[in-house]
């Protein structure tokens, strides 16, 4: 019995030697530091921190031990419990950092890869850039106009100063719907928005009216016989040409920049006089910047304003339009007017929502 | 017009030379459109006149060919050492005519070339012009000795086309005789530097089809004085010329003729004149007919010449009958309208009024005498004529237009004058002078009208000098309240000056645009986007996001695409409007709905190799509808009286905006992640509940059988009660015939019948957490969906937040004719935690009502 008790408390105090500790926690070290990855790690722990571990056994060894000797072993043995716990500890905040970056590094994945299952829609350009011009107006205190495709030629043609022989009206140049006698033609500008507002709308109008419009050209690289306009329309006490240049001078530079600005050549229309035809001046012009031709413009013919009701000794206007296809085509270099008519997705898709 | 700038710049008293640039540039300011500037006599090297000596026909080939002996000048001394080595040389080498000794004995020679020629409308002494080796013509054409034709050809014997005077290539240019000597410098002999403008005045301007309106332009424009062609020197008359009746005076107010007897035939016309022809793009033909071209040209006003000999009986002027015919100068015979205006004489109608001459009263090569004609036109009449016989001849473009009613006298005088001097005419002392055109009235206005129009401060006397300058005769005054007024008689070739307006665009444009300054008028408070375009704009934008793209197809069909879409005889959508004059006369109707051109659209993406679409289209559809009144003409002297305008606005069909989708092929495509899905009947609902949602509202949603869909996969789309459209899979048989993929679906709806909302109401959300109960429930196969999803909402009450169809099951399980939906129920009190026993009550509640409707059971 005491042979046995001295042998236990024989291997107690071997157990307890600072060799012995300094040994185990060395030994711990070792292993833990050998661990290539967190398994290993896991799977070499019980020897060093598990019960069976010379240190937790060093510290059961302790009671054994006399009263005196007691402190400085438990001393002893904590240190060396806590050296191999940081060691432990350190060595697997290391191997979780180094599975982490392994797991991240696996999970890459090739991000040039394609994902247009849905592929993305377009908005034709004539319509957003019928949507741009309108804004441009509307941030001018402008309100925006609409009417009817097929209109009654009086909204067409004769309330806008076209004399019954007119030759515009004729069925080379307008298409004309309905019996022979309903007077009905499809709009071939969207100036006839102009004479409904006047009539409907009170004093002082200013509008601007994008829409689709009709004229019996043969569909070829420059022409087509559904085309879009904007117009626009100003009516009020004292409006000047001035105006309508400043306007116009406005409008060119929100669509082509700060640098561009418009001129005026003296033309000929039923429905403003005196008329005028705009070039705009166009920095990204093909070869370089010059003017090109845009639309036409003038102040509202008093014959206009008198047949819509409006007293042209109390009230001046004055009046624009542009055709919508051919500002795409210079300004986003379309080359041929079929493009925009057609519907071929590949040509509407890249324009996106904003042309 | 084309017209040479040396012919301009004669009526004008320039101090200085001016370019053809500066007269571009005033044109251009003035209104007058420059389409080209052409410089002609671009020819260097030798080009001398030639008399043609000897004509050799050579018969061996296919087409006539000549070969000419032409004098080129004479020799002397110095000519012959210069041209001894080449020209003369190869000469003599030919055929040894021309000695060298000869010439050197200093008697003037004959100098002759042989020239190889391919026209034959000269003879043997005619003057003509010669490009000699060493010539370099319009287009770098360069004229070298060579051999052609078996013959050594020295040189080309030229048409007004190859020097570059416009485009008569129908023979050789044959100068009249006496022009020049052989030898002379050909280039100054045709006077041939010059430059040609192409202009297109505004039509409103038919003064300015001349070079009497177009110098006179100029003249305001570089402030110059004018020298006006059409001044000259008109004697009193003894007599008539002829005598004439004008039945009709409103087709013509004026009708002037003058006779020119003993004219000679044969008189060729001089080059001066022809030149001015062929420059101005017009072919010579012979003096009487030349010399009406070139008063036409020079004062604007046309003129025919009768050939007097074939003209029996008094001349009238009156419409046409039914049934009367006319061969014109074309040779085309005519059937002419009773609109038509006409000269007539015993034999009938003799000319097409102001648009054509008759062939039987044509100036013919042996007409001694005629009867020159200047009339006044009713310019819409003569409009309506040549659009009608669809004669666009230089007259009737310049009687439409308006010309001078005062020029008369004067243009068939000038036209006298150059038949007597040029064809030695005699001028009768008669002359027919039917109808007067007065003056028009004076136009008043306010002094400072163009300054406060343009928004400038003229300087003083601008406005009086712009309309003096244009011809007006102007007076100023001053009114009771003490404005300055202007009164302004517009000149008699201005028919466009009736108003205020008219006569502040002639001070403006005057004074030039670019004087205007450019300044923004002062901004009103608009209102910004309405309600509607709003939304318009909000779902063009969420179907594009969406991934349909949108295209504008045209509006017009033909009447068989209803057939191809099936649709039943007495369906709405068949009732359309008529396009009278359509481009392709099949497609001669406005459509009523987009799908006809989104379905044209999708077989053209398709035939070009793009199989996956989605394409969207927002648009107007015209309806045809009842039938409607005619549109009134309530005339436009003044607002219309109301209900003229609403008789007006009645008359226009109802044309609402729709919004239509139409899809092929897949919707999710396929790709490395895997296979795609087709587009399905699903996604063309699911573009109208989209649509809806944009717009700020929602659509309930039943099953139809509405063509052109398939009968069970066609959803009927209602707002507030009202069927606004359809959407679903397009019928198997529809799409065989319009030869579409298989199970294209599509979707359309009116736009303008969704609901307008203005402001969307908050929902009201609860912090408190929620209870998730799922139910399967049983119901008859044929209990739409919705209308369970409807039951559940309307059982579960307030407590029920949500409610989610998440499996559908149809099978053994639940029998035949059944299926099972099953949900995921959210249930959320808005002041409370829910408790298990209040949400489990909510959902017994909600399955009750469900089972009260569709006898549901609950799946087990």
């Amino acid at each position: 019995m005491s042979e046995a008790s001295d042998n236990q408390s024989a291997s107690g105090e071997e157990a307890l030697a600072p060799e012995t500790l300094q040994a185990a926690v060395t030994a711990a070290e070792q292993a833990f530091a050998a661990a290539a990855d967190l398994d290993e790690l896991a799977s070499v722990k019980p020897a060093h921190l598990g019960d069976q571990a010379p240190v937790p056994q060093a510290r059961r060894a302790i009671g054994s031990l006399p009263k005196e000797a007691k402190a400085e072993a438990g001393k002893r043995v904590n240190e060396a419990r806590q050296a191999v716990q940081t060691a432990y500890d350190e060595r697997l905040a290391v191997l979780k950092v180094e599975r982490d970056e392994k797991v991240l590094a696996e999970e890459a994945v090739d991000v040039t890869l394609p994902w247009d299952r849905v592929p993305r829609g377009a908005r034709h350009p004539v319509t957003t850039i019928a949507e741009r011009i309108a804004d441009v107006f509307v941030g001018m205190g402008y309100e925006v106009a609409e009417g009817p495709e097929l209109e009654a030629e009086w909204f067409n043609f004769d309330a806008l100063n076209f004399g019954k022989d007119h030759p515009a009206r004729q069925l080379a140049d307008t298409f004309h719907a309905g019996d022979e006698d309903s007077n009905l033609v499809l709009r071939t500008h969207t100036s006839p928005v102009q004479a409904r507002t006047l009539l409907h709308r009170d004093l002082p109008v200013y509008i601007v009216c994008p829409g689709r419009t009709f004229r019996t050209d043969e569909l070829d690289a420059t022409h087509t016989p559904v085309f879009h306009q904007v117009e626009g329309l100003a009516v009020d006490k004292g409006l000047t040409m001035a105006n309508l240049r400043g306007t116009l001078d406005a409008f060119a530079k929100a669509i082509f920049g700060e640098e561009s600005g418009t001129r005026f050549r003296p033309h000929f229309f039923p429905f403003t006089e005196p008329s005028a035809e705009v070039d705009v001046w166009f920095p990204e012009k093909k070869g370089g910047a010059g003017w090109v031709e845009w639309g036409g413009c003038g102040m509202v013919n008093p014959n206009v304003l008198r047949a819509c009701g409006v007293d042209p000794e109390i009230y001046s206007g004055f009046a624009f339009g542009m055709g919508l296809e051919r500002t795409l085509m210079f300004r986003n270099g379309i080359p041929d007017m079929r493009d925009m008519v057609e519907g071929d997705v590949r040509f509407t898709a890249p324009f996106g929502t904003e042309a | 017009m084309r017209v040479p700038v040396s012919w301009l710049t004669e009526h004008l008293e320039l101090d200085d030379e001016v370019t053809p640039d500066t007269l571009v540039e005033a044109f251009v300011n003035l209104g007058v459109e420059v389409e080209s500037v052409e410089r002609v006599g671009d020819v260097t090297g030798p080009l001398v006149v030639g008399r043609v000596a000897e004509i050799e026909e050579l018969t061996e080939f296919k087409k006539p060919i000549r070969y000419c002996r032409v004098e080129i000048g004479e020799t002397d001394s110095d000519e012959a050492e210069a041209a001894s080595s080449d020209e003369t040389g190869a000469a003599e080498a030919e055929d040894g005519e021309a000695s060298g000794a000869e010439v050197g004995g200093g008697l003037p020679k004959p100098r002759t070339n042989g020239i190889v020629c391919g026209a034959t409308n000269f003879a043997e002494g005619d003057l003509v012009v010669v490009a000699l080796p060493g010539a370099t013509l319009p287009g770098d054409f360069t004229i070298g000795e060579r051999k052609t034709y078996g013959r050594v050809s020295q040189g080309m014997i030229c048409s007004a086309k190859e020097l570059g005077i416009g485009e008569d290539h129908s023979g050789i240019l044959v100068l009249p005789p006496g022009t020049a000597s052989p030898g002379d410098d050909a280039r100054e002999i045709l006077d041939l530097d010059d430059t040609v403008l192409e202009l297109t005045p505004t039509p409103d301007r038919g003064y300015t089809l001349s070079v009497r309106g177009l110098a006179r332009e100029l003249s305001c424009a570089l402030n110059v004085p004018f020298g006006d062609p059409a001044k000259l020197d008109v004697p009193e008359p003894e007599g008539e010329a002829w005598p004439v009746r004008v039945e009709d005076p409103q087709g013509c107010p004026r009708f002037v003729l003058r006779r020119v007897t003993g004219l000679d035939a044969g008189a060729p016309t001089p080059w001066w004149i022809r030149r001015r022809l062929l420059l101005a793009g017009m072919r010579p033909i012979s003096l009487a007919v030349d010399v009406t071209n070139y008063v036409m040209l020079e004062l604007g006003h046309p003129l025919h010449a009768f050939d007097t000999g074939a003209i029996k009986g008094d001349i009238v002027v009156r419409r046409a009958e039914e049934g009367e015919k006319l061969t014109t100068l074309d040779d085309a015979e005519r059937a002419l309208d009773p609109d038509d205006v006409v000269i007539a004489d015993d034999t009938g109608v003799i000319s097409l009024a102001g648009t054509m001459g008759g062939a039987t009263t044509e100036i013919g090569t042996d007409s001694t005498d005629v009867l020159l004609e200047a009339a006044h036109w009713d310019p819409a009449s003569i409009s309506r004529t040549a659009r009608r016989h669809r004669l666009f001849s230089e007259a009737a473009k310049r009687f439409e237009r308006f010309t001078d009613p005062q020029l008369c006298e004067a243009a068939v005088e000038r036209a006298a004058k150059l038949l007597r001097q040029h064809g030695d005419g005699s001028i009768q002392p008669g002359r027919t002078v039917v109808g007067e055109v007065g003056s028009a009235p004076a136009v008043t206005m306010p002094i400072n009208l163009p300054d406060r129009v343009a928004g400038v401060r003229y300087e003083r006397g601008v406005t009086v000098g712009r309309l003096t300058q244009i011809g007006c005769k102007v007076a100023v005054d001053t009114a009771d309240d003490g404005t300055t007024l202007v009164h302004a008689v517009p000149p008699s070739w201005r028919s466009d000056l009736t108003q205020p307006a008219d006569l502040v665009e002639e001070v403006l444009r005057l004074e030039g645009y670019d004087s205007i300054p450019s300044e923004l008028p002062p901004a009103p408070a608009g209102r910004g986007l309405t309600e509607a375009q709003r939304r318009e704009r909000a779902v063009s934008r969420a179907l594009a996001e969406a991934g349909y793209v949108e295209v504008l197809p045209f509006p017009f069909v033909s009447a068989s695409v209803w057939d191809e879409l099936a649709l039943p005889a007495d369906d709405a959508r068949r009732r359309t409007v008529e396009v009278r004059n359509p481009l392709e006369s099949d497609k001669n109707r406005l459509t009523t709905t987009l799908l006809p051109g989104l379905l044209d659209t999708v077989q053209r993406n398709i035939s070009r190799g793009t199989r996956d679409v989605s394409l969207f289209h927002i648009g107007q559809v015209v309806l045809g509808g009842d039938d409607r009144a005619a549109a009134p003409d309530p005339g436009v002297d003044g607002r219309p009286e109301p209900d003229q305008l609403a008789a007006l606005e009645a008359a226009v069909p109802e044309q609402p905006r729709h919004v239509a989708v139409v899809l092929a092929g897949q919707r999710l495509r396929d790709g490395w992640w895997g296979t795609g899905e087709p587009a399905g009947w699903a996604d063309a609902i699911q573009a109208a509940r989209l649509v809806a949602a944009a717009a700020k509202t929602e659509l309930q949603v039943e099953a139809a059988d509405t063509l052109p869909w398939h009968p069970g996969r066609c959803a009927r789309l209602i707002a507030d009660g009202e069927t606004v459209g359809h959407a679903g899979e397009l019928h198997p048989k529809v799409l065989e015939a319009l030869e579409l993929p298989k199970r294209t679906v599509a979707m359309e709806l009116n736009l303008d019948g969704l609901p307008l909302r203005e402001v969307r109401p908050a929902p009201s959300i609860s912090a408190f957490p929620p209870v998730l109960l799922d139910v399967a429930l049983v119901v008859d196969a044929d209990v739409p969906s919705a209308s369970v999803a409807t039951a559940l909402r309307d059982g579960g009450g307030e407590l029920l937040e949500d409610v989610a169809l998440f499996d559908l099951y149809t099978g053994e399980q639940v029998g035949e004719g059944k299926r099972s939906l099953a949900y995921k129920l959210r249930f959320r009190a808005t002041d409370r935690t829910l408790t298990a026993e209040e949400a489990t009550e909510a959902r017994d509640a909600a399955v009750a009502v469900v089972t009260e409707r569709f006898g549901a059971t609950l799946r087990g």
